[in-house]
């Protein structure tokens, strides 16, 4: 099994580029042979990355597996470096499996223009790139990839979106724009500083992280800090720079909302754990309290906005908001109780709300609205499957023990109450208690949501419309997002089991022992 | 003293390619699209020639003055790249508009020999004439359409200005010579070196540089761009963007480090400044545009400004931050010369049917031609520098050798270019989303395949493999730019 291992990552992230070549050339009228070529693609990338599951070395989760490393622009020194650890590889597979089943939701249900040809291309190469940057160990690498994602996503808003397309979709690219291009200012300076000799100068992470401490101390280290987070806090989106989301979520197509909750927004929360902490523990330890206290705004704020929504998808939009603030307040405890619980936070926010925007574009598809309002109730009544699992996935997201939500909150919530020493316990515990009061909005929230949207009596105007229930297709796209809520909820160490040996080798050096 | 004929033989076949259209042309009555072809086969031909002396050390002729060395030999490759593009893109655009075919194809051959001899000149006068055969038969090709008023207007404006800058040069290097008695670069740079700070000589030094500015189109010099791009026939706004800036830039590399690099101090800042203001005046007047010619016009004047950004890494005290500087702007050049040769065949193949280059004519290009509006998306992302396409490269190689020269100027022009990138992909993502989504102009003709001339299909099928490509493997074409070993420690 040797060739798996050298060629699994590449496999992975090369497949579906394959798959968007291939559906661009093949002739339009072949619909059939297009979507075949799509749902092969993806799924034989998941096969891969199950595979990877499978021969994974959970024991030595700290060690990059799969590891590749060969020249790719010797004339800067950039390499195509890849691999997983425990960290990236639950998010690799949730991005493999994400993907599948937007081709698989896609089958039938595209809004318009349609064009199943062209928006299937755009959805593979944003897969590449998705998948790219959660297996790049190469900073110049880890760039191109992510930057990779911003066009089809682009024209997936721009081409295939709601009424205020225009203004969402350019909004979006910019505002990523800009972040990335100071994130790339700061890995160019990272570069530079990794050695005096230019010949020794290096864009490779774990060998900057094996530098990290020692060299991007003090001022230096504070701004590239500054400037490598702002890229990644634009993606997250960590509060202020929030306002692209809502935007962009609410005027996305089903499926580009689905992605961009589900994977685009982890590759913030991921940059901050796999480049910003690591390379700069010293400059995050500066940091963090600013980090924390963001969060914690972004879960209140996030709350607030959501009870003050009338459009079912604006809300979730809003929810992410507040859920990303979980994850970046334990990302800030620095601990490895809160990157394990930013990691779960990451993956069960990507199950639950990449369902809760596959509901929301399947209520839109059958009553044209996404008006709490207008809805007026009685889902319950006239679908009571899609009701069912619209409530399983909203109370999933508020937070409920037993479901995907709860764990990644309680444990960024423990976590704030001990963070890493050296930085200011009282904080740190008034963030954690925010945070539960951000619990609590959220939880009144989402049951208001379900009151509304669920219950009561069926409007006149949905009464004797057949509106029809769960289509076999989307109990198709959705039955492994509902197996792993609850799943994820019921046995949590089917993630915790993987990230917890990465976290503790990466982190516990960098910020419990070396803090004197 | 014998004349090293191998050395200068692409310059020998091109000139004699655009003798022997201008022949040619005067006996065939009917059939003027053989002028094309027989331009097509001497480019050829040059390349080949080309290629013969790839490999085979420097070799110098004409006591010195004219030098074919790595450095030469990339640029010569770039300029005959580009006139096959160019020449492509011109065969059924030119046929189309005029009876002069003999004399257009001869205008833009001659051009492109002096483009030839640019990165060959090692001595003042071997550039001034260079640059003199690439700016004279330029003004003409401007005019080519001499019934159009705008033409007119832009080639009078593109002579103008060109003839006061190219007196400026003049007066610049006539200081330099009386101030050096030289008029070899190598020992101007050792006479100035020795010479000191001399005000007059200081001033002698930004006069020519101030001459190259106007050629590539740096702010404030860049006035006549716009209009000449506009009121020329597209293929020459296509040269004139690319292979001519690169000219200006070939020379700008060789006066600013080959022979002033001992007064580095005084021009880096300069050029720190000028590629400021140029990234500011062209970004934010192309987002104004309504002719896509124009926006090109002023995204070139923008794409010229980020070529400056090195240049102020000039003063470094470490050779490596100054060859880092250098290969840049080489690197650089690569690319936007695909990328930009590549975005105005789609305009070339557009303004056939319709003359009026509005951008309003673009809308909904990709859903009469699915194939041109991906090409066209492609170039447009790759000038904003965006992966997959090429151009992230080109920036990322720019930000890197600024970067690297570590001061707080380069630091705060490397910010102010991050910011101008942001700015820039506003107007590029514009144009690409009126591609898609906007609804064809009433009556807006066929561009389906059978249509498009195979010259011009090529052309864009070319530019568009070769941007795709290297903007994946960016060392392609990229890993050549280090062989070239001008720079060396003042």
């Amino acid at each position: 099994m040797d060739w798996f291992d050298d060629s699994a990552l590449t496999l992975a992230v090369f497949l579906p580029l394959l798959g968007a070549v291939a559906v661009a050339v093949l002739p339009k009228e072949r619909d059939g042979l297009i979507r075949g070529a799509a749902l092969s693609f993806t799924a034989l990338a998941l096969l891969a990355g199950v595979g990877m599951l499978a021969r994974f070395d959970y024991e030595a989760g700290a060690a990059m597996q799969f590891e590749v490393a060969r020249s790719w622009i010797p004339s800067i020194g950039a390499g195509y470096h890849v691999g997983v650890d425990g960290i990236a590889l639950p998010l690799l597979v949730l991005s493999l499996l994400l993907s599948l089943l937007c081709v698989v939701y896609s089958w039938k249900i595209l809004p318009e223009p349609r064009n199943p040809k062209a928006f299937l291309a755009l959805l593979l190469l944003l897969e590449t790139g998705m998948n790219g940057t959660f297996v790049a160990l190469d900073l110049v690498l880890f760039f191109v990839f992510w930057e990779t994602v911003l066009i089809p996503m682009y024209f997936m808003i721009a081409v295939w979106g709601g009424a205020r397309r225009d203004y969402a979709s350019i909004k979006f690219i910019l505002y990523t724009l800009i972040g990335s291009v100071v994130m790339l200012l700061g890995f160019l300076a990272l570069w530079l500083r990794s050695s005096d000799e230019a010949a020794g100068r290096t864009f490779d992470i774990l060998a900057l992280q094996e530098l990290g401490a020692a060299r991007f101390g003090g001022t230096f280290g504070t701004i590239v800090f500054a400037a490598v987070a702002l890229g990644f806090a634009v993606k997250v989106p960590v509060w202020p720079f929030h306002t692209w989301l809502p935007d962009a979520h609410t005027e996305a197509p089903t499926v580009g909302s689905v992605l961009l909750a589900g994977i685009l927004l982890k590759m913030g929360t991921y940059g901050f754990v796999r480049i910003a902490l690591p390379i700069l523990p010293e400059a995050a330890r500066t940091w963090a309290p600013v980090i924390g206290v963001l969060g914690a705004i972004a879960i209140v704020y996030g709350a607030l906005c959501c009870l003050a929504q009338r459009d079912v998808k604006r809300l979730i939009a809003y929810s992410s908001v507040g859920h990303m603030g979980f994850v970046m307040l334990g990302i800030a405890t620095l601990t490895p109780v809160g990157i394990n619980a930013a990691v779960f936070g990451m993956v069960a926010h990507g199950v639950i709300t990449g369902m809760l925007f596959f509901l929301a574009g399947s209520m839109h598809e059958r009553y044209h609205t996404r008006d709490i309002v207008e809805l007026g109730g009685g889902m319950a009544t006239l679908m009571p499957r899609l009701a069912g699992v619209f409530t399983l996935a909203c109370i999933a997201s508020l937070g409920l023990p037993g479901l995907a939500g709860f764990w990644g909150e309680i444990l960024a919530l423990l976590a704030a109450w001990n963070p890493a020493p050296g930085l200011s316990v009282p904080l740190f515990r008034t963030l954690a208690v925010v945070g539960l009061l951000g619990t609590l909005l959220t939880a009144g929230y989402f049951l208001w949501l379900i009151q509304r949207v669920n219950l009561g009596r069926v409007p006149d105007r949905w009464g004797g419309k057949a509106l029809g229930d769960m289509a076999p297709l989307e109990v198709a796209a959705w039955s492994p997002l509902i197996v792993l809520m609850v799943a994820l909820g019921f046995v949590p160490g089917l993630i915790l089991w993987l990230t917890s040996p990465s976290v503790t080798g990466w982190f516990t050096d960098l910020f419990t022992l070396a803090s004197t | 003293m014998a004349i090293d004929f191998h050395a200068i033989l692409p310059e020998l076949v091109l000139a004699g390619t655009a003798l022997l259209v201008l022949v040619v042309d005067l006996f065939v009555e009917r059939a003027k699209v053989v002028a094309s072809w027989l331009s097509i086969a001497g480019t050829v031909v040059a390349g080949v020639a080309l290629a013969s002396l790839v490999g085979g050390g420097t070799r110098s002729t004409f006591g010195g003055s004219f030098v074919v060395d790595n450095y030469a030999l990339l640029f010569k490759g770039l300029f005959l790249g580009s006139l096959l593009l160019v020449l492509l893109m011109s065969q059924r655009y030119i046929n189309a508009g005029t009876a002069y075919q003999g004399e257009f194809y001869f205008l833009v051959l001659s051009s492109f020999v002096g483009m030839l001899l640019m990165p060959s000149s090692r001595d003042l006068l071997m550039l001034f004439l260079s640059l003199e055969i690439v700016s004279a038969t330029g003004f003409i090709a401007a005019g080519f359409r001499k019934s159009d008023a705008r033409g007119n207007e832009g080639a009078l404006k593109f002579l103008l200005i060109g003839v006061l800058s190219t007196a400026v040069m003049l007066f610049g290097m006539s200081l330099v010579y009386g101030f050096t008695g030289s008029l070899q670069l190598g020992i101007i740079a050792e006479r100035l070196a020795q010479l000191g700070d001399e005000p007059a000589a200081v001033m002698a030094v930004f006069l020519v540089i101030t001459g190259f500015a106007f050629k590539v189109s740096a702010a404030p010099f860049h006035f006549w761009a716009p209009d000449t791009y506009e009121g020329s026939p597209v293929p020459v706004a296509a040269y004139l963007s690319v292979a001519s800036k690169a000219a200006g830039f070939a020379g700008l590399l060789q006066v600013t480090f080959v022979a002033f690099p001992s007064y580095a101090r005084y021009w880096a800042p300069a050029f720190a400044v000028l590629a400021a203001i140029t990234m500011l005046l062209g970004n934010v007047i192309a987002l104004a545009q309504t002719n896509i010619v124009r926006l090109l016009a002023y995204s070139s004047v923008a794409q010229a400004g980020y070529m400056l950004v090195p240049f102020a890494a000039g003063s470094s005290a470490d050779p490596a931050v100054r060859e880092e500087a250098f290969q840049a702007v080489l690197v650089y050049l690569l690319i936007y010369a695909f990328t930009n040769l590549g975005a105005f065949a789609v305009v070339t193949l557009v303004s056939q049917r319709q003359p009026s280059n509005l951008i309003t004519d673009y809308a909904g290009l990709a859903r009469r031609s699915p194939a041109l509006g991906m090409a066209m998306t492609a170039f447009l992302f790759s000038l904003a520098g965006i992966p997959p396409a090429a151009g992230w490269y080109a920036k990322f190689v720019i930000f890197k050798s600024a970067i690297n020269g570590d001061t707080l100027t380069l630091q705060l022009l490397v910010v102010f270019m991050a910011v101008m990138t942001v700015v820039a992909l506003f107007y590029y993502a514009g144009v690409a989303r009126s591609l898609w989504l906007g609804t064809p102009p009433e009556g807006a003709p066929e561009l389906a395949a059978p249509r498009v001339s195979p010259a011009l299909g090529t052309a864009i099928a070319l530019s568009a493999a070769g941007v795709l490509v290297l903007g994946v493997l960016p060392n392609l074409l990229v890993q050549y730019a280090p062989v070239s070993t001008l720079v060396a420690g003042p």
